[in-house]
Parts: structure tokens; C-alpha cells; sequence
């Protein structure tokens, strides 16, 4: 293609040019927001240089919820385009971007940070720590994430959006069938993200490992930083794998290598290989945490520790085990031979054990509990029934012969979504509503809060139990329209109202968080759920170093046991804390990576080459630098906890 | 930051001990990283296209030599790392130098391997057998010349601030790196030449 037609608007219509007015507007307005008010050093001191986990926890937050809009409104017009049979809303090509996107986008710009946002808001505190073990690290890892975020969002108005599919599956996927800069975006922007992940991993199990306050045994950490230890050790093996697959398939791409290609020695089935064995065990990422969440959430809730500690740790571990023994199930139909679809099979299914076990610890936790039915409580109670489905649909399709008739259905897209979105988004707004006094110092309304549970679940089960019916009846996924003649049309349209409640609760759920900074009060304490774990132990909201002076810890739940069986969590003096300084080099590394990005989406070497030496710089940088942190004296901190307070001092 | 003195310098803060561990991770990610890169060579060996097939351009003089260099290079950064332990800073530096000279002269060696490749018509858009023999080569020749510039940072503040806590520390996560490279490479030659040869 000619050089400036790469850089056109890929889908020419007045919505593409409406969000584009408005992304102008938008960034317009905060610029001249923060000038006329003259934020830009606040911005630049408290947010952009920083190295403090909470904030960077934070940070990951209002990311993951403005990308949750962008993938909702990716399904809402999924929806809306098949909402009727014959529809002519979107065209085939934008369509194949949208679903691209849709997938893309909830996986590793939604999920991902928002669960990187509660390992960095939660681990920490839970482990008693002053902060992660590499402060810096942990700030660039956050900005790469950022840039391949942003990379990824400026496709749909730069060039193209990636179309084929979010597994993007060869030969499809080259530049043969997909010639717009689309796949490139998705290869360098997901990339870049990647390698921030792979850092987060190996800061928090360094964290987990190293950091835990005395007496805090492995066996005696709470049950979200067990979940986070294992999706990190899972995020160690499964994205190295990832960053291969990407880096060749951007050489197939950019430079004509033959390593997916379908002539001169390329094997498309290999990237397939390779992008499962990365993507199957990054559902447990995701899904680990959130049971995590799930676990804190029900036993706060039902007053009672957690039923079956041990067996909840070791089922974590088998289904780390397990998430790397399954990822061919996604070739059941490609031919594979029968004994390879057996033992696929069968190791698919095992999961559901272990999942199992954890599913009857959760409901025996509840059982003789008394249950308070706050919003955290409503999402964990509603996730259970509904996850059920989920899983119980996964095993159906992990029977390799009956694989013959869902695969690549509506029955798919349905099993998948009910295990994410009861699983991971209702976990992660259990979650949400549950530290929101511990960020932020006040709690979200109540009532507004389940208005939004409600609208969720019952949005939910529209959108998404349709879709089975559908699916059995032979709707394939990825097709961007069908005849009246299916009979698909009612099931279709339930669906997209079911979407639309969904959407509404979204917009509630944020709704709530105006409502509620602007109403709440303030000063609830530091302690407003009656909760049982180490991370109430402190100020609402968190003070910059955490614990004024280290916990002593003596079991899984040592804030409840300092409560009521007078365990002594704090002793001895206040001394003074070492912390880490304040660093614009991660933001500047994020900047730089976006530009090396863009230049590589578009072959543009001259500035690629300009942007690595860069990053070079910065590391070379970071070499030379002594920075040993900062001391915060005795007096300081005493003044700080009189402030909150002085519940310790 | 407090200095625990019956503990070897480099892990003698607790900042220290973290970058330490950190580090183990971060290579046991490594692993991963050219476990795929392997898996995929394993794959793509016999899928030459119209292209050479290994025993047609491998030669094995260049490759035993930069085998050589390398697990001398080994050698000489586990001396740095005994020089430092005992605080001897002149021979620290002398056989961290040694260790990076050898890295260049590996990466040239390897440079000319590439252009060989060129003229006898392997290269990078020949085959899939051919792309992923210089993608596996090329990560690992990549990781040497990062390596070479960090070493070079290293070597520069060992002259500068003398042997501490943070130098050695640095010295000793590097001698990490640099050995790892080397168990590469030693998977590169059985795994990727030697069989290719026979």
C-alpha cells in the first residue's frame, strides 16, 4: 500500500468520526483542564512519577474501567448488529474488527489490569509490606501496560483495528488475507503490554515470597494473596510463550519470514499452538484472583473463616498444574487424531474437580454463617449458581466428540463469557465495592450498588443464555449476520436487550461513584466491613508506608483474631520507615515504548530505531543512578497517625 | 540501609537479596522464552520450503570456536565473581573485561556465521526452517549484546565507586545472566548444530 493510505480511517462512517471529534474534545479538554487549574505538577508529582503500589493499584483501576466501556461498546454493537436478522448496521470487514477488538480488549486491557489493580492494591497490605519489592519496576511495568493500551486503542481511527479474530489465527491473520496495519497493532500493542505483566509476576512473587510480615507462613497467607502467587507463577511459564508467538508473528508480518505462512516450510498450526498454550492458562490468571476475591468477600460476609483452607490452596495448584496440560481442546476438530482428543479430553475435565472443591468450601463458608447481604455478597452469592452453568458447559465442551457440533457455535461464545463475566467481572466489582473504603476512605452507596448487581445478573443471563440455544441450533460465531429463515431472530434479540441492561448497570456502577464521592461520608473507620484480614488493620485510607510499625502475625486471619481473641498485632516502637523515591523515568519508558510501538505498526525504521535507543538510555540510566530511597523519620509518622486518628499510635 | 556483614556482599541488604530472587524468576522466565524458541526450531527443522536444510549450512569450525569463547567467558566472569568476594577490584576488573572481550569476539563470530548464511542462501525469509534457526540464534545473540552494554555499565561503576554492597550485588546478578546465556548456548550447539550435523 501506498505510504499515507496506511495511516486512513479503515472504517469511513459517522460513528467513526463521532468517536474521533470526540477524542479530540476529550483530550482537549483535560489539557486545558489541568492548565486552568493548574494541576499539572499535581498530576506530574502524585500520579505520573510514582512508585507507591496503592496509587499504581489505582491507576490500573481507572484504566480497566475505561476499557470496559470500550469493549462494551464493541458489544454493543456486536449485539445490536445481530439483533434482527439481515441487519445492515455495520459491514462485514468492521464487523470482523469489532469482535477482534471486543476479545482483545476485555482479555488483556480489562481483565488483566483489573486484576493487577487488587494484587497491587491488596497484596501488599495483606502481607503486611511496605510496599512491593521493586517499587520502580512495578511503576514501569504499569506504563507499559499503558502504552500497549493506548497503541491498541488508536487502531479503530489509525489505520485499522486487527480483524482477525482475537486469537488471530495464521494465515488469516498475514498479511495475505489481512492487509491492513490492523494485525500489526495487535501483535506490538499486546506485546508491549505483555512484558509489563511478566514483570508484575516477578515482582509479586518476589513480594509474596520475601516481604511477609514475621509469623505470616505460607500456609497462613490470606487466601487473595495465595491466589495472586499462583496466577504470577502461572504468568512466569505462560507469557514468555506469548512474547515468542507475537515476536514471530510480527517478523511474518513485517519482514516475510515463513514462520505461519501456509507455503516454504510455514506451519499456521503452530501459532495456534503457541497462542493456547499461552491463552489457556491465562483464563486461570484471570480466574485465580477473582476467587480469590471470592474467598475474602464470603468469609466477611458470612462472619466465619474460610471452610477448607488447605484444600482451597492445593485446588489452586492443581489448576495451575492442569491450566498448562489443556490448551489443545481448541484443536478438537482440526484433526488431531483420536488419542491426542482423548487425552485433551479428559485432562479438560479434570479442572472441573478441583474448581469444584472450591465451589463447596465457598458454600460451606456460608453454611451456618450469618450471611449480610452487602453488594461485595451479592456479586459472590450470584457468582456461584451462574459460574456453575459456566463450568458445567465447559466440561460438555470438553468432550471432544460432542466438540463437533458446538465448536465455533453461539453455545461457545456463551460457555465463555459465563465463566468470565460471573467469574471475573463480578469478582472484580465484588472487589471494587469492598476496598473502595480502603483506597478512597469512604464506602459506595449501598442501594445504588445493587440496582447495578441486579441489572447485571439479569442483563447477563439475557445476553448470554440465548446464545446456548442458539448455539445448539447451529448459529456460528463470527458471523456478522443471518437469514430470517434461521429462526435465530427472537433469541437474537433478547440477547441485545440483555446487553443493554448490562450496559446500564456499567453506567450505574459509575454513577454510584459520583454519587457517592459527592454524599458518603467520610472518617468510616478503618474497619467498616468487619472483615477478617490483615489489610483492615490499617488507616482508611491507606497512609503512604502502609503499617506505621510491622504486624506480627499468627494466623490466615490475624486482624480478626486481634479483635477477638486479643492477639497483639502491633508491637514495640514506631521507627522510622525506608521508601522509595518518586521516578519520571517509568512514564517517559511507557512514552518512548508508544512511539516505537506506533513506528514498527507502521514500518517507519528511522523513528523505531530513535525510539529503542531510547529505551536504551533509560536503562543505561537507571544503571548509573543511586537512588537509595528516602527515610521517614519517627516524628513524621507520629503526626501522620495522629491525623487518621492515631487508632495505633 | 542496613548492612548484614555475615552475609557475602551481594546479598547483604535486604533490597539486595530481592534483586537476587527477582532475578532467579526473571530467568526461570527466560527459560520459557527459549524453551518456545526451541520448541519452534524442533518444529520447523525439516520444513525447509525450497530452501537449504541444516546439514547443507552448517559448518562446524565457526560454531566449536564460538563455543570456545563462550564457555571461557563463563569461566572468566565466575573468576570476577571470586575477585570480588575476596575485594581484589584490579583482577575484578580485569577478568570482567576478559569476559566481555570474549562476548565481542563471540558476537562477531556469530556475525560472520550470519553472512555466511546470506551467500549460500539461508536467509531469514527463505524458509521456515531458516527463520527459526536465526530467530532462536538471534535471541540468544540479542541477550549477548545486551549483555555486553550492561556488563559495560557494571565494569564502569566497579572502577568508579570501588566493590559494595550495590556493585557487587550488580557484578553477581550479572555473572547470573552470563552463565545463563552460556547453558543457552550449550543447548544451541547439542540441540540446534551437532544434531543438524549427523
Amino acid at each position: 500500500m501506498e505510504f499515507f493510505e496506511r495511516f486512513a480511517v479503515p472504517n469511513p462512517n459517522p460513528a467513526i468520526y463521532a468517536s474521533m471529534v470526540a477524542i479530540v474534545v476529550v483530550s482537549l479538554a483535560i489539557i486545558f483542564g489541568l492548565t486552568y487549574f493548574k494541576k499539572w505538577g499535581y498530576l506530574w508529582r502524585e500520579w505520573l512519577t510514582t512508585v507507591d503500589h496503592k496509587k499504581i493499584g489505582m491507576m490500573y483501576l481507572i484504566s480497566a474501567i475505561l476499557m470496559l466501556f470500550r469493549g462494551g461498546v464493541d458489544a454493543l454493537m456486536l449485539r445490536a448488529q445481530l439483533a434482527v436478522p439481515d441487519n445492515k448496521l455495520l459491514d462485514p470487514q468492521h464487523y470482523n474488527e469489532v469482535f477482534s477488538t471486543h476479545g482483545i480488549i476485555m482479555i488483556i486491557f480489562m481483565a488483566m489490569p483489573f486484576i493487577f489493580a487488587f494484587m497491587n492494591l491488596v497484596v501488599p497490605l495483606q502481607i503486611g509490606a511496605r510496599d512491593v519489592a521493586f517499587p520502580r519496576l512495578n511503576a514501569i511495568s504499569f506504563w507499559l501496560f499503558a502504552a500497549g493500551a493506548m497503541l491498541f486503542n488508536i487502531s479503530f481511527v489509525i489505520g485499522g483495528s486487527p480483524d482477525a479474530g482475537w486469537t488471530s489465527y495464521f494465515p488469516l491473520a498475514g498479511t495475505e488475507f489481512s492487509e491492513s496495519v490492523g494485525t500489526n497493532y495487535y501483535m506490538i500493542a499486546i506485546q508491549i503490554s505483555g512484558i509489563g505483566s511478566l514483570m508484575t509476576g516477578i515482582n509479586m512473587i518476589t513480594t509474596i515470597l520475601k516481604m511477609r510480615a514475621p509469623g505470616m507462613t505460607l500456609m497462613k497467607m490470606p487466601m487473595f494473596t495465595w491466589a495472586s502467587f499462583m496466577a504470577c507463577v502461572i504468568i512466569i511459564f505462560a507469557f514468555p510463550v506469548l512474547t515468542i508467538a507475537l515476536l514471530m508473528g510480527t517478523t511474518d508480518r513485517l519482514f516475510a519470514t515463513n514462520f505461519f505462512t501456509s507455503t516454504n516450510g510455514g506451519m499456521d498450526m503452530l501459532w495456534a499452538n503457541f497462542f493456547w498454550v499461552w491463552g489457556h492458562p491465562e483464563v486461570y490468571i484471570l480466574i485465580l484472583p477473582a476467587f480469590g476475591i471470592y474467598s475474602e468477600v464470603i468469609s466477611t460476609f458470612s462472619g466465619r473463616n474460610l471452610y477448607g483452607y488447605k484444600s482451597m490452596v492445593g485446588s489452586m495448584v492443581i489448576i495451575s498444574l492442569l491450566s498448562f496440560l489443556v490448551w489443545t481442546h481448541h484443536f478438537f476438530t482440526m484433526g488431531q487424531g483420536a488419542l491426542t482428543n482423548s487425552i485433551f479430553s479428559i485432562s479438560t475435565m479434570a479442572i472441573a474437580v478441583p474448581t469444584g472443591v472450591k465451589i463447596f468450601n465457598w458454600l460451606l463458608t456460608m453454611w451456618k454463617g450469618k450471611i449480610r447481604f452487602t453488594v461485595p455478597m451479592l456479586y459472590s452469592i450470584g457468582f456461584i449458581p451462574l459460574f456453575t452453568v459456566g463450568g458445567v458447559t465447559g466440561v460438555m465442551l470438553a468432550m471432544s466428540a460432542a466438540d463437533y457440533q458446538y465448536h465455533n457455535t453461539m453455545f461457545l461464545v456463551a460457555h465463555f463469557h459465563n465463566t468470565i463475566i460471573p467469574g471475573v467481572v463480578f469478582a472484580m466489582l465484588a472487589g471494587l465495592t469492598y476496598y473502595w473504603p480502603k483506597m478512597f476512605g469512604f464506602m459506595l452507596n449501598e442501594r445504588i450498588g445493587k440496582w447495578g448487581f441486579w441489572f447485571l445478573s439479569i442483563g447477563f443471563v439475557l445476553a448470554f443464555f440465548p446464545m446456548y440455544i442458539t448455539g445448539l441450533n447451529g448459529q456460528a460465531r463470527r458471523m456478522y449476520t443471518y437469514s430470517e429463515a434461521t429462526g435465530f431472530g427472537t433469541l437474537n434479540f433478547v440477547a441485545f436487550i440483555g446487553a443493554g441492561l448490562m450496559a446500564i448497570s456499567f453506567c450505574i456502577i459509575v454513577f454510584n461513584i459520583i454519587y457517592s464521592f459527592k454524599n458518603s461520608p467520610r472518617n468510616v473507620g478503618e474497619d467498616p466491613w468487619n472483615a477478617r484480614t490483615l489489610e483492615w488493620a490499617t488507616h482508611n485510607p491507606v497512609p503512604e508506608y502502609n503499617f506505621a510499625r510491622t504486624p506480627h502475625v499468627a494466623s490466615s486471619e490475624a486482624f480478626w483474631d486481634a479483635k477477638k481473641r486479643g492477639h497483639e498485632l502491633f508491637k514495640g516502637e514506631i521507627e522510622e520507615i525506608h521508601m522509595p523515591n518518586n521516578s519520571g523515568v517509568p512514564f517517559i519508558m511507557g512514552v518512548i515504548f508508544f512511539i516505537a510501538g506506533f513506528s514498527f505498526v507502521f514500518a517507519l525504521w528511522v523513528p523505531a530505531v530513535v525510539a529503542l535507543i531510547g529505551i536504551f538510555a533509560c536503562m543505561v540510566l537507571r544503571s548509573f543512578e543511586k537512588d537509595d530511597g528516602r527515610h521517614i523519620s519517627v516524628e513524621e509518622i507520629k503526626a501522620t497517625e495522629s491525623t487518621y486518628g492515631g487508632a495505633h499510635s | 540501609m542496613k548492612i548484614d556483614h555475615t552475609q557475602p556482599l551481594e546479598y547483604s541488604t535486604q533490597q539486595n537479596q530481592l534483586n537476587i530472587l527477582g532475578f532467579w524468576i526473571f530467568l526461570g522466565a527466560e527459560i520459557m522464552l527459549f524453551a518456545t524458541l526451541f520448541t519452534a526450531y524442533f518444529i520447523m527443522e525439516n520444513r525447509t520450503g525450497n530452501g537449504p536444510t541444516g546439514p547443507e549450512i552448517f559448518e562446524i569450525s565457526p560454531v566449536l570456536f564460538e563455543t570456545f569463547i563462550l564457555l571461557t567467558s563463563s569461566f572468566t566472569i565466575g573468576l570476577a565473581v571470586h575477585a570480588m568476594r575476596i575485594g581484589h577490584k584490579k583482577a575484578m576488573l580485569a577478568f570482567l573485561g576478559i569476559t566481555l572481550a570474549l562476548g565481542v569476539a563471540f558476537l562477531s563470530a556469530e556475525i560472520n556465521e550470519f553472512i555466511h548464511y546470506y551467500h549460500v542462501g539461508a536467509t531469514y525469509q527463505t524458509s521456515g526452517f531458516t527463520a527459526a534457526l536465526l530467530t532462536t540464534l538471534g535471541t540468544h545473540g540479542a541477550h549477548v549484546t545486551l549483555g555486553f552494554f550492561w556488563g559495560l555499565c557494571i565494569l564502569i561503576q566497579v572502577a568508579k565507586d570501588g566493590i559494595n554492597p550495590r556493585t557487587a550485588n550488580k557484578s553477581f546478578i550479572f555473572s547470573l545472566y552470563w552463565h545463563f546465556l552460556d547453558v543457552v548456548w550449550i543447548f544451541i550447539f547439542s540441540f540446534i548444530y551437532l544434531k543438524g550435523m549427523m
